[in-house]
C-alpha cells in the first residue's frame, strides 16, 4: 500500500493505437533533411549526446578516453561542439568528473540497481545518494518493470518519488525501458506516471534491451511529455537511448521533437540522445556534408 | 450596476491574464529543413500534346488545344490537343476494332500478362510518373511518390491477375466483356483515377476511351506512351483529353457501352439521365461530405492524424475527404487544442519540395470556389482557424483551415468545398453522432473513432457510406472495394466487387 | 351434418332467394393497413372477355408518397432484425399463400383467362420462390461479402447492406409470380418496398396483400399501389425517399423516363425483361445483389 496518495491518474491515460503512431512515425521519418539543415542537426545532435559506456569491463582509462572525446569530439575542428554528457556507472563517477573538469559537459550517472532495477529500495536510494555524493550531475533511474506490468503503480511512483527525493539537485532521468513494456499503451502510461512523479526526463531504454529508442516508441513520450506540458506548464525533457548508431535515426529524432514539441525542446537542456558510437557516425556525416565525400572510419578516433 | 461591470472587466482581465500565461508550443526556426525540391529535369514535356488513339499520338482533327499549367506557379506546361466530336468518334471506333478483332478473343490470360507487364513498366517510370503528377496537379511530390503512383501501380499488378480468373467471381455465370467503355477522370489523382478504370476494364476483356480532367491530362498520356512500350494492341486504350463537352460526346458515343464516370455529384446525375433508356451500363463516383466521428475514449493523438489526413491529404481534393468533423463534446476542447497545434506543422508550398505537406490547389477555378465557401463560413456566424503559414506569391494556394462551432444548417457542413476546410460540430450522444453523420445526400465515407471495440461494428454499421474507416481515414488498396452510397454514386471500384461494372455476365 | 342445418339453404333456393356472394373490396396496402385511395377515383378491371370483375383503388401520387412514408419508417427495423427472423418471415409468407391456392387461382384463371393448370403452376411457382428466398436470408451474405487482403496493416472486409426503400415496377403479367419475383428479394435483404402492382391485372396482387398482413411481415415493409403506370412511375422515379427501382414494367418508353428521373438523387435502377419466370433462371443471388449496397470497413491491426 502506498504511503503517499496516488499522483498517477489512470482513467486520465489516453490509448494509442500502434498502426496509426507507426504510420505517424514513418512518416515524420520521410522528411527529407539536406544541406545546411543537415550540418546544423547534426551539430544539434552532438550537443544533445549522452555519450554512454556501461559495460561490465569499464575501467577509468576507457571513462578518460570517453572523456575526451566528449570534450572535442573532432580534434581537428573545434566547432564541432562538445557532447551534453557522459554517462556511466556510478563507479566512474568521480573519474568522469574529474576528467571532464570546466568543460561544461555534464556527468550522468545510472543507479538503482541499473539495469533490471531488481534491489531493494534501500539499495536504490544508497545507489542514488552515492552517485550524487560522488559529483554526478544527473540520475539515469530504472522503474520496476516488474512492479508496474504487474499493475503497482503506486510502488512505482512511490520509488520515484523516493529516487528524486535522493537526488538532491541532481535532475533525474526515469529510464522507463520500453521493450519490456512492450505495447504503446504501457509506454504512455509508464510516461504519464514518471512525469506525475517528478521525473526531468523520461528515457526510453538501458540499452541493454531491444527494441528500445524505436521512433513510434520516441513519439508516443514526446506527445505524453506535450500534454503534460499543456496541463501543467512543466516541461519535462526527452532522452532517447539505445539502437541509436546513424545520424540518420538522429536526425529523424529530431524530426519527431520539432514537429511534436517545437523550438523550446530543441536544447540540450530537453533532448539527450544517448548512444555509444553515434558520435563518429555523425562526425562522418558532418564531414562527408563539408568535402562531399564519402568517409572512411579510421580518420575518426574510436575512443 | 458599476460593481457588476468592473466584475465584468475584472473577469475578462483574469482570462487574458489566463490565456497569456498558458502554456504554449511554438513550431518556429529553432532548426528549420533546408529546400529539398525534386528534380523536374527527369521528365521531358513536350510543347504540343497529342491525342492517343488507336496506338498513335494523333492531333485533333479540329486542330483545337488548350494549355495545361503548373498550378504552382501558373507557367504553362504544354499546349494539348483537345478531343472534338471526331476525335471521340475515331477513339470509340478504334476502341471497338479493337475489341470485336484482338482483345477480346486473346486468351485470357494473355490479356492478364499486358496489364502486368504496364505495371512493371510503370514501376520503372515511378519517378517520372510522380513528378509529372506533381507538375500538372499541385499535389506534392511526396504524395504522387507514396501514394499516388505505387497504387495506381498496384492496380495494375492487382486486376493482371484477375483476367484468367473472373469465372471465379462468378460463380455459375458464363463471363464476357461488354465492349468499349466510355471512362472520364477527375484532377483530384489523375494517375490513379486512369488506373482505377483502365485495369479493371482491360482485365475484363473490355476496350476504353478515356478522358482525362481539363486541367490535369499529362500523367494519362504519359501512361499512354507507357501502353505503347508494352506493345498494348493499338486501339485497346484510347486517351482523349478535353473539357466537359468532350466527356459529353463520349458518354452519348452510341458505341460506347459502358460509361463509368468519378466526378461531380452534379455532372453524374446529368450522365445518368442521359443514357438512361440507352441500355448503356453506368458506373458513377462522385460527391461526399464524409463525418469524421470522435468518440471520448478514442486514442486522441491518432484520431487528430486521421482528422488531418482526412481534410489536408491532397488539398482536401480528394471526394471521401472527412470534411465534416463531428467529435464528442467531452473532448471537443482538447481535441481543437491539438489540431490548432497540429496545422502549425503543416508545410505548404512548393509542391515539388519533398517535405511539403500541402501542396496547390489545383485551379483559380477551384482556389475562387474554396475562397467563396470559406467567407461564407465566416459570414454565417461559424469561428476560423487557419495555420499561421506563410503561402507563396505565385501559384494557387490556400492555408489548412478549419472552422469551430459549426451547425449542421451553414452550407461549409453542406456542400463538399474540395478543399482543405474542415467543419468541426460536437454531438453528445452515439444516437446524434450518426444521425449527424447520416444527415446529408451524400454516403462515400466516414470515419470512426474509439478504443472500444463493440461501439466500432455497432457505429459503422449505421453508417450510410460505402467506405468506413475505423480508427484511420483515407486508405485505399486495389482489393478493397471503394464506392458510395446515396448522391455519392453506385458500383464499386476495387476488389472483387469492383469487377461487376465490366463484366457481361449470362 | 344433420338434415336440419341445410333445410335453410333449400328454402332460399325454393324461394328464389339465394345467399348472395360477398365480394371482395380490394384495396391498396400501405403501412400494413388495408387503404382506399385517398383520391376516391377508382377502376373497374374486367376479364379478358370483358366482364366486370371489381372496382380497385386508382392509387395517387399521394397514396404513393405515403407509401414511401410507411416504408421509410419501417426500413431499419426490417433491417435490424436478425437474417434468421427475416427468413422464418418470408417462410410464412409461403405457409399463408399455400392456405390461399384456390383463391390465387381462382383470380388468375379470371383475371387473365389462364388454364386451370397454368393458374395452378404459376402459383405453385410463386409459394416455391417465397421458400427459395426464405433461405436466402442467413446466406447472401457469405456470398456477397469479402475479406480483403490489402497490403497495410489493416483487417478489411465488405458487406452486403440493404439499400433502403426500393421500388418495384411489377410485371402486368404473371402478375402474382412476377410480383413475388422481385419482392421476395429485395425484402429479403432488408430493404422495404413500394410495389406498383401489375396495371392490367391488379387483383391477385392485391390478394397478395392478405398474405403479407398475416405473415408477421411487420406493416410497411411491403406496400401494394394499385393504379396507373403513367401516373404513378414519375413520382416514384423522383421521390428523393426512394433509392432503388426495380423496373420490371416492360414498357420501354416508361422505362426511360423512369431512368432519367431516378437521375435525381441518383437512385439505382435495375431493369428486368424476364422471359419465363416460372424458370429457375428467374430466381436466386443476382436478384438479391442488386439491391444491396457494399459497405468496405478498415481498421488497423495492433496492441
Amino acid at each position: 500500500m502506498s504511503a503517499i496518495p496516488s499522483l498517477f491518474d489512470l482513467s486520465r491515460v489516453p490509448p494509442v493505437d500502434q498502426v496509426g503512431i507507426e504510420e505517424r512515425a514513418a512518416g515524420l521519418g520521410r522528411r527529407s533533411i539536406k544541406k545546411e539543415a543537415k550540418r546544423a542537426g547534426i551539430r544539434l545532435a552532438m550537443s544533445m549526446l549522452d555519450l554512454t559506456t556501461l559495460e561490465g569491463k569499464d575501467s577509468e582509462g576507457k571513462v578518460r578516453q570517453l572523456c575526451r572525446k566528449a570534450i572535442r569530439p573532432l580534434p581537428e575542428d573545434p566547432t564541432v561542439p562538445h557532447v551534453a554528457a557522459i554517462c556511466v556507472y556510478p563507479n566512474f563517477v568521480a573519474i568522469a568528473k574529474d576528467a571532464l573538469g570546466t568543460s561544461g559537459v555534464k556527468v550522468a550517472s545510472v543507479a538503482t540497481g541499473f539495469p533490471a532495477g531488481q534491489v531493494p529500495l534501500p539499495v536504490k536510494l544508497d545507489d542514488t545518494r552515492r552517485a550524487v555524493e560522488a559529483g554526478a550531475d544527473e540520475i539515469d533511474m530504472v522503474i520496476d518493470r516488474g512492479a508496474f506490468l504487474s499493475g503497482e503503480y503506486d510502488r512505482v511512483t512511490d520509488e520515484i518519488l523516493a529516487v528524486k527525493e535522493a537526488c538532491g539537485a541532481a535532475h533525474l532521468k526515469v529510464i522507463l525501458e520500453t521493450g519490456e513494456l512492450e505495447t504503446y499503451d504501457n509506454v504512455r502510461r509508464a510516461s504519464d506516471l514518471a512525469m506525475a512523479a517528478g521525473a526531468d526526463f523520461i528515457k526510453t531504454s538501458t540499452g541493454k534491451v531491444t527494441p528500445a529508442a524505436t521512433a513510434p516508441v520516441v513519439l508516443v513520450m514526446l506527445e505524453a511529455i506535450r500534454d503534460h506540458y499543456l496541463a501543467t506548464g512543466r516541461r519535462v525533457g526527452m532522452k532517447p537511448a539505445g539502437g541509436i548508431k546513424t545520424s540518420k535515426q538522429a536526425l529523424h529524432l529530431l524530426v519527431l521533437v520539432k514537429e511534436t514539441l517545437g523550438d523550446a525542446w530543441l536544447t540540450p537542456d530537453l533532448f539527450r540522445i544517448g548512444a555509444s558510437t553515434l558520435a563518429n557516425d555523425l562526425l562522418m556525416q558532418l564531414a562527408k556534408e563539408s568535402s562531399g565525400r564519402y568517409q572512411n572510419e579510421d580518420y575518426f578516433t574510436k575512443d | 450596476m458599476a460593481t457588476e461591470i468592473d466584475e465584468r472587466a475584472e473577469r475578462k482581465a483574469a482570462v487574458r491574464r489566463f490565456e497569456a500565461e498558458r502554456p504554449r508550443i511554438e513550431f518556429g526556426t529553432a532548426w528549420e529543413y533546408s529546400p529539398a525540391p525534386e528534380s523536374a529535369d527527369i521528365v521531358r514535356i513536350e510543347k504540343r500534346e497529342n491525342l492517343f488513339i488507336d496506338g498513335k499520338f494523333v492531333p485533333s482533327r479540329s486542330g483545337r488545344v488548350f494549355e495545361t499549367i503548373n498550378p504552382a506557379t501558373e507557367e504553362v506546361l504544354s499546349e494539348v490537343a483537345e478531343g472534338g466530336e471526331a476525335d471521340v468518334d475515331a477513339a470509340v471506333r478504334a476502341a471497338e476494332d479493337a475489341h470485336r478483332k484482338r482483345w477480346s478473343r486473346l486468351r485470357p490470360a494473355e490479356r492478364g500478362k499486358y496489364i502486368y507487364r504496364i505495371a512493371r513498366l510503370m514501376q520503372e517510370k515511378s519517378r517520372e510518373l510522380a513528378v509529372l503528377e506533381t507538375l500538372n496537379g499541385g499535389k506534392p511530390i511526396k504524395e504522387s511518390r507514396d501514394v499516388d503512383v505505387p497504387l495506381a501501380i498496384a492496380h495494375f499488378f492487382y486486376h493482371a491477375g484477375w483476367a484468367d480468373k473472373l469465372e471465379y467471381a462468378f460463380p455459375r455465370h458464363r463471363v464476357s466483356s461488354i465492349g468499349v467503355c466510355g471512362q472520364i477522370v477527375p484532377w483530384n489523382f489523375p494517375l490513379l483515377m486512369a488506373a482505377w478504370k483502365i485495369a479493371p476494364a482491360l482485365a475484363a476483356g473490355n476496350t476504353v476511351v478515356l478522358k482525362p480532367a481539363e486541367t490535369t491530362p499529362l500523367t494519362s498520356l504519359a501512361l499512354a506512351r507507357i501502353c505503347q512500350e508494352a506493345d498494348l494492341p493499338p486501339g485497346v486504350v484510347n486517351i482523349v483529353p478535353g473539357a466537359g463537352e468532350t466527356g459529353a460526346q463520349l458518354v452519348n458515343h452510341p458505341r460506347v457501352r459502358k460509361v463509368a464516370f468519378t466526378g461531380s455529384t452534379e455532372v453524374g446525375k446529368l450522365i445518368q439521365r442521359a443514357i438512361a433508356g440507352s441500355g448503356k451500363r453506368l458506373s458513377l463516383e462522385l460527391g461526399g461530405k464524409a463525418a469524421n466521428i470522435v468518440f471520448e475514449d478514442a486514442a486522441i493523438d491518432q484520431a487528430v492524424e486521421g482528422i488531418v489526413n482526412g481534410i489536408y491529404f491532397n488539398q482536401g481534393h480528394v471526394c471521401c475527404a472527412g470534411s465534416r468533423l463531428l467529435v464528442q463534446e467531452s473532448v471537443a476542447e482538447k481535441v481543437l487544442e491539438k489540431l490548432k497545434l497540429r496545422i502549425e506543422t503543416l508545410r505548404v508550398g512548393d509542391p515539388m519540395d519533398k517535405n511539403t505537406d500541402v501542396g496547390a490547389i489545383n485551379s483559380r477555378m477551384q482556389l475562387d470556389k474554396i475562397r467563396e465557401l470559406v467567407a461564407c463560413g465566416v459570414e454565417e456566424g461559424a469561428r476560423l482557424h487557419q495555420s499561421s503559414c506563410a503561402l507563396p506569391t505565385k501559384g494557387f494556394f490556400f492555408p489548412p483551415t478549419f472552422f469551430s462551432e459549426v451547425a449542421q444548417s451553414h452550407r461549409i457542413a453542406r456542400e463538399e468545398i474540395f478543399g482543405p476546410v474542415l467543419a468541426v460540430m460536437t454531438f453528445r450522444t452515439p444516437d446524434e453522432a450518426v444521425e449527424k453523420a447520416n444527415n446529408i445526400p451524400y454516403g462515400l465515407s466516414a470515419g470512426v473513432w474509439t478504443d472500444k471495440g463493440s461501439k466500432i461494428f455497432q457505429i459503422t454499421s449505421r453508417m450510410r457510406a460505402g467506405v468506413v474507416w475505423a480508427n484511420t481515414f483515407n486508405k485505399f488498396d486495389p482489393a478493397s472495394p471503394f464506392g458510395g452510397y446515396k448522391e455519392s454514386g453506385f458500383g464499386r471500384e476495387g476488389g472483387m466487387h469492383g469487377l461487376r461494372a465490366y463484366v457481361e455476365l449470362s | 351434418m344433420s338434415g336440419k342445418n341445410a333445410r335453410p339453404r333449400n328454402r332460399a333456393r325454393e324461394s328464389g332467394n339465394e345467399s348472395l356472394q360477398i365480394r371482395k373490396t380490394y384495396k391498396l396496402y400501405v403501412g400494413g393497413e388495408f387503404l382506399r385511395t385517398e383520391s376516391g377515383r377508382a377502376d373497374a378491371v374486367e376479364s379478358p372477355r370483358g366482364a366486370f370483375l371489381a372496382n380497385i383503388s386508382r392509387g395517387s401520387r399521394k397514396d404513393l408518397r405515403e407509401a414511401v412514408r410507411k416504408a421509410r419508417a419501417a426500413q431499419s427495423g426490417w433491417a435490424s432484425r436478425s437474417a434468421y427472423n427475416r427468413g422464418q418471415i418470408l417462410y410464412r409468407m409461403a405457409e399463408m399463400m399455400e392456405g390461399r391456392v384456390e383463391g390465387f387461382e381462382k383470380l388468375l384463371r379470371e383475371t387473365r383467362g389462364s388454364t386451370a393448370a397454368a393458374a395452378r403452376r404459376e402459383v405453385r411457382a410463386a409459394i416455391d420462390r417465397l421458400v427459395h428466398y426464405a433461405g436466402w436470408s442467413d446466406k447472401f451474405t457469405a456470398l456477397l461479402g469479402t475479406v480483403n487482403p490489402v497490403a497495410s496493416s489493416y483487417f478489411d472486409f465488405s458487406v452486403p447492406e440493404p439499400m433502403g426503400v426500393v421500388g418495384i415496377v411489377a410485371p402486368n403479367a404473371p402478375d402474382l409470380l412476377g410480383l413475388v419475383s422481385h419482392l421476395a428479394p429485395v425484402l429479403v435483404a432488408g430493404n422495404s418496398a413500394v410495389v406498383l402492382v401489375s396495371e392490367k391485372h391488379p387483383l391477385a396482387s392485391l390478394e397478395l396483400a392478405e398474405v403479407l398482413a398475416t405473415s408477421d411481415l411487420p406493416g410497411g415493409v411491403a406496400n401494394l399501389i394499385s393504379g396507373r403506370r403513367d401516373e404513378l412511375v414519375p413520382h416514384l422515379a423522383r421521390h428523393m425517399d426512394v433509392q432503388a427501382i426495380a423496373d420490371a414494367g416492360g414498357d420501354s418508353g416508361l422505362s426511360k423516363l423512369l431512368g432519367e428521373d431516378a437521375a435525381v438523387n441518383v437512385k439505382r435502377v435495375r431493369r428486368y425483361s424476364v422471359r419465363d419466370y416460372a424458370s429457375e433462371d428467374a430466381q436466386g443471388l443476382d436478384f438479391i445483389e442488386a439491391f444491396v449496397e457494399i459497405k468496405t470497413t478498415w481498421h488497423p491491426i495492433g496492441v
